[in-house]
């Protein structure tokens, strides 16, 4: 099990950050976007996999580990208003600058 | 107590003349004068207390974290530079009252003065090394912003940055020392310092601490190769320039090495290094001195001169030898002053301050004439004046120290010829201004000054040759305190104008023939020296700064290829890097817990997301498909929490998904919908292969870890989370009471972003598509029925479960984040479903104040448990009992919660509906011409951009 979230983890941290290389805005949101799926998963992961045991205390002791889960979904939220604000910026890059290339200038760019 | 007004007193000055400056000058002047005067009488109402051998000492704590207290001393050597500081400040004040223009911002002025008069006075009674560095900086500053005070001349401007960037330096190697110095002493505190000089020397970083403290000093006091900056600072107004470059800035770096005498004083190193740029700058001082044409440029030179000398004496570092450099500081600073005062009138008058303009002035200002060459004389020495008295003991001490080891005897006879030189320029500052026949006519017809513009000029004279006849009488008690504080224990000594014929008095009597001869053929002198060509300090500085600023450029741009694709290469690359070296070190990747067993779902769920995830980047060229693939991965993210025991994640992460989905299609909108193919294949498989890579390590790293027990702090929030927090869901609970102050942050964080993307769509111009990728038109079917129907159908039950699954948050699933995520989401429906306007119309308020106002409950909630005497964010829950509702329970968190719902709801929509809102806000839609935008739509006119 612990294998197989693992490499779900990689697969999709290595998907993320291939997109985040590319050189237009709407891509690299997108990869941005996908590496915080991957992070998130990975942070979650560290308080280890705990099947049917949610941490809402009751009679039973099996508790997933709460800490992770707290920072986790701490880090939902701010990666969507982050990932709100960069598409934003994208797109007001956009209109000023004229296209969607990373650096603003198709001239410069490789 | 008074100690602390003494130095506060100045620095409250700094008010008075921007206030008093629209009354008037005089009123302005007086008024300014007020100040520093009374500081000075308090300064002196301590004098019998010093002199019944009391400690005067103030102390109150200010950052003590960086063992910054607010420290002050008053001792003899603070005595001594207080009245020079506020005497001469108060004729500065004086003299400036006549000297500025009319039209000129003399309210300015005196502030800069008042506050370079505020840090002086700072320095001189700083009891804590940080302190004393405070001040240090804020005479560098205050001086520059003298220095420039005519900041419409290029040479003010180019002067007064030169004097900050040679005394700013300084002052950081300054702080560097002073931090060394404070932790070998193991105590900032003055006097614990100034008792510790034996353990200070012994230490090994003794030199290092030595060199950059002396740096501070040798870059303020203008000591060689730092003195190009003084000249310079010529350009400054003439009352600045008798200030600052006479008693009291160049000064500072004297004091230090005065005041720290005691502490860092005690070694070879120190007489060595300290008396040999002294005797360097001495020389080299004197010789330019002689050389300059320009009034102002022969004092500063001059000044420098003298600087040397008094840094040679506390080189020597006998008790003789200090108490001559005190001495000589009190004499220097009066005649200096006064002699830069004259020049300052003989400007004033005459229009010009070059030697060839000016001549045979002692006709016209026959009393300006005198006090100038009674000043002058106490520059070179005479005897009757106080020059000759310290001048002497400095020659006594140059005979007497065996500080160069077998070369002493240099020494004398360096002093000798400095005393010469020092004969020499006198003799021609007096002669060539006021007695030799002027070859060019000055700019203007010279006349006396004011008489009151004379007076402070007067008073100093006066007190050169007062001091000068009465030694004893007048500079002896306040020589014995000075001496005292410095020396540690008290000085016996006689200051008198007769010796007897010894050596010292030869020197002088050959300093005096030597002098006069030597500015006899000083024409011949000169045009010797005019075969080499002169190198101006400022054009090196400058050529110096500029190929710093240049090297800078060509290393930035050699760094930094204004390419972000660039930049996160590296980004990943050190990331891998570092990743990887930890994971080599790691002996056994799979640890001890091993792997739990594995089920059909879980590889279905694994085989989606990894799916997703390679479809995503696959098809990133078709943007549209790339992200409908994308928000399968959020699903499946959503459904793994839930699989693994994160109720609270699965449902955050659901209502998130949903939420970024709408966002990135709206902004997709005014994207291109498709990507060019515009990578290299080399840059591919390079992309490819770090991407891959750094994914290969992020799976091991996971692996690894998942596969060990883990140690967690989390034990002590399950057993807490009931009776310290009152809720059984510990996840919210954290949130919400254990970890309160970060969801405080991040909510203030989403606001933040809310309201930076409300600023970014501001005046946006877009491109509005007409069509998608295909040239395919927009559907005409802007409000489709069902969605609308369903849209308001969910509305009201939406909210419903919001609010339950709020109330609910403390002890099961649920809580602020989630419900404010709802509760947007359903009016996000609202709007696609009928139309910004429509839906604006319905709900009219902005949602900007909602934001704020959940992120202000938040924090007062935080608040609120202060007035109960809890630190922040204490919660409190009790439980109550309502008739046919029963028992329930309210905790404080409860309220923090609503803020969090508030910040969230209202930042979502804030981005969401706005960005809505552009979409519409070039085709503005109402119902009744809702039906013929929907007929023309159909007949494909393009929708231009506005």
């Amino acid at each position: 099990m612990e294998l197989l979230y693992a490499m779900t983890t990689g697969v999709l941290t290595a998907c993320g950050l291939y997109l985040t290389l590319r050189g237009r805005t709407f891509p690299v949101v997108v990869g941005l976007t996908l590496l915080s799926y991957a992070v998130n998963l990975f942070l979650f992961s560290m308080g280890g996999l705990t099947t049917d045991g949610p941490a809402i205390v009751s009679e039973g002791s099996n508790y997933a580990d709460p800490l992770p889960q707290a920072l986790v979904l701490t880090a939902i939220v701010i990666g969507f208003a982050m990932t709100a604000f960069v598409v934003i910026l994208a797109m007001r890059a956009r209109s000023e600058v004229g296209n969607d290339h990373v650096d603003g200038n198709k001239e410069d760019r490789e | 107590m008074t100690l602390l007004w003494i130095a506060l007193l100045p620095l409250l000055g700094v008010l008075v003349p921007t206030l008093t400056a629209g009354r008037g000058r005089r009123y302005c002047s007086l008024a300014t004068a007020v100040l520093p005067a009374v500081a000075l009488v308090m300064t002196l109402l301590n004098v019998p207390a010093l002199l019944d051998g009391e400690q005067l000492r103030f102390s109150a704590s200010w950052m003590p974290e960086l063992a910054l207290d607010l420290a002050f001393r008053l001792d003899g050597l603070s005595l001594l530079f207080n009245l020079l500081i506020l005497g001469i400040g108060l004729l500065i004040i004086l003299y400036a009252h006549y000297y500025l223009a009319k039209d000129e911002p003399f309210g300015r002025f005196y502030a800069f003065l008042m506050l370079f008069m505020a840090s002086m006075v700072g320095i001189s009674m700083s009891d804590n090394l940080i302190l004393l560095w405070l001040f240090w900086e804020l005479t560098s500053l205050s001086s520059f912003l003298l220095i420039g005070f005519w900041s419409h001349q290029s040479d003010a401007r180019k002067g007064a940055r030169m004097a900050l960037t040679v005394t700013g330096a300084g002052g950081l190697a300054l702080l560097a020392g002073l931090l060394l110095l404070g932790d070998m002493a193991g105590s900032f505190n003055m006097g614990d310092v100034l008792a510790s000089g034996e353990v200070i020397v012994a230490d090994p970083r003794y030199p290092l601490m030595l060199g950059l403290v002396l740096l501070g000093a040798f870059t303020k006091s203008a000591q060689f190769p730092f003195h190009f900056w003084l000249p310079h600072a010529m350009a400054a107004p003439t009352p600045v320039s008798a200030y600052l470059h006479s008693a009291t800035m160049v000064k500072a770096g004297i004091f230090l090495m005065a005041r720290l005498h005691p502490a860092i004083a005690g070694s070879e190193l120190w007489s060595v290094v300290v008396s040999l740029v002294g005797i360097v700058t001495m020389l080299y001082g004197a010789w330019f001195a002689l050389m300059k044409t320009d009034l102002k440029g022969i004092l500063a030179f001059s000044t420098v001169s003298h600087l040397g000398l008094i840094t040679v004496l506390l080189g020597i570092g006998s008790p003789m030898a200090i108490l001559a450099a005190l001495f000589h500081i009190l004499n220097h600073a009066t005649f200096k002053a006064a002699l830069f005062m004259s020049a300052g009138i003989i400007d004033h008058e005459t229009g010009t301050r070059e030697l060839k303009q000016l001549g045979g002035l002692k006709k016209a200002m026959p009393v300006t004439a005198l006090l100038t060459t009674l000043a002058a004389a106490a520059m070179a020495g005479v005897p009757l004046f106080n020059g000759f008295l310290s001048k002497e003991m400095f020659f006594t001490e140059s005979l007497a120290t065996p500080v160069l080891g077998g070369l002493s005897w240099l020494l004398p006879a360096l002093a000798a010829l400095g005393g010469i030189l020092s004969v020499a320029y006198s003799l021609r500052l007096v002669h060539a201004v006021f007695f030799k026949p002027a070859r060019e006519a000055p700019p203007k017809a010279p006349h006396e000054p004011p008489h009151l513009m004379r007076l402070p000029v007067e008073i100093l004279v006066v007190l050169c040759v007062v001091v000068g006849l009465f030694p004893a009488f007048m500079a002896t008690g306040l020589l014995e305190l000075a001496s005292q504080a410095v020396i540690g224990s008290p000085l016996d000594f006689h200051l008198a104008i007769w010796h007897g014929v010894n050596l010292p008095l030869m020197m002088s009597l050959l300093a005096f023939v030597a002098g006069i001869a030597l500015y006899w053929r000083h024409g011949d002198v000169r045009r010797f020296t005019q075969q080499f060509v002169g190198v101006d300090a400022r054009r090196v500085f400058e050529r110096i700064l500029v190929a710093i600023g240049y090297r800078a450029e060509q290393l930035v741009a050699r760094l930094e290829g204004n390419s972000l694709q660039r930049y996160v290469g590296w980004l990943w690359l050190g990331a891998l890097v570092m990743g990887g070296v930890g994971l080599v070190q790691i002996t056994d990747l799979t640890g001890a817990a091993g792997n739990q067993a594995i089920d059909g779902i879980l590889i279905l769920g694994a085989g989606m997301l990894m799916f997703g995830g390679v479809a995503t980047a696959a098809t990133h060229r078709y943007r549209l498909i790339s992200l409908l693939m994308l928000s399968v991965v959020g699903l499946f993210v959503a459904l793994t929490f839930a699989r693994f025991s994160a109720p609270d994640l699965a449902l955050t992460q659901l209502s998130v998904e949903v939420v970024t989905m709408i966002l990135l299609m709206l902004a997709l909108f005014f994207l291109p919908q498709k990507t060019p193919r515009e990578s290299s294949p080399l840059r591919n498989v390079r992309d490819l292969l770090l991407a891959g890579s750094l994914g290969l390590v992020v799976a091991s790293l996971n692996y690894a870890v998942m596969t060990r027990e883990t140690l967690s702090i989390s034990n002590f929030f399950i057993e807490n989370s009931k009776p310290g927090g009152g809720g059984y869901n510990v996840v919210n609970v954290i949130l919400v009471d254990f970890r309160g102050f970060d969801t405080l942050g991040e909510i203030t964080v989403l606001a933040l972003a809310g309201l930076a993307i409300f600023k970014l769509l501001n005046r946006l111009r877009l491109f509005i598509p007409h069509s998608d990728g295909e040239g395919r038109v927009w559907s005409p079917d802007r409000h489709p029925a069902i969605l609308t129907s369903i849209a308001m159908t969910i509305l009201p039950l939406a909210l419903l479960v919001s609010a339950f699954i709020f109330l609910r948050g403390h002890n099961q699933p649920g809580g602020g984040f989630i419900a404010g995520l709802i509760t947007a989401v359903a009016l996000i429906l609202i709007y696609m479903a009928r139309g910004v306007a429509w839906a604006q119309e319905r709900l009219d308020f902005p949602f900007q104040p909602v934001a704020v106002i959940g992120v202000a409950i938040a924090t007062l909630t935080g608040l609120g448990s202060w007035l109960f005497g809890h630190p922040f964010l204490t919660s409190a829950f009790g439980y109550f009992k309502l008739p046919l509702i029963g028992t329930f329970e309210l905790a404080t968190a409860l309220l923090f919660d609503l803020g969090v719902y508030l910040a969230v709801v209202g930042a979502t929509l804030m981005i969401l509906a706005n960005l809505g809102k552009v979409t519409t806000a070039h085709r503005p839609v109402t119902e009744a011409t809702e039906k013929d935008a929907n007929a023309t739509a159909a007949s494909s006119s393009p929708q231009e951009p506005r």
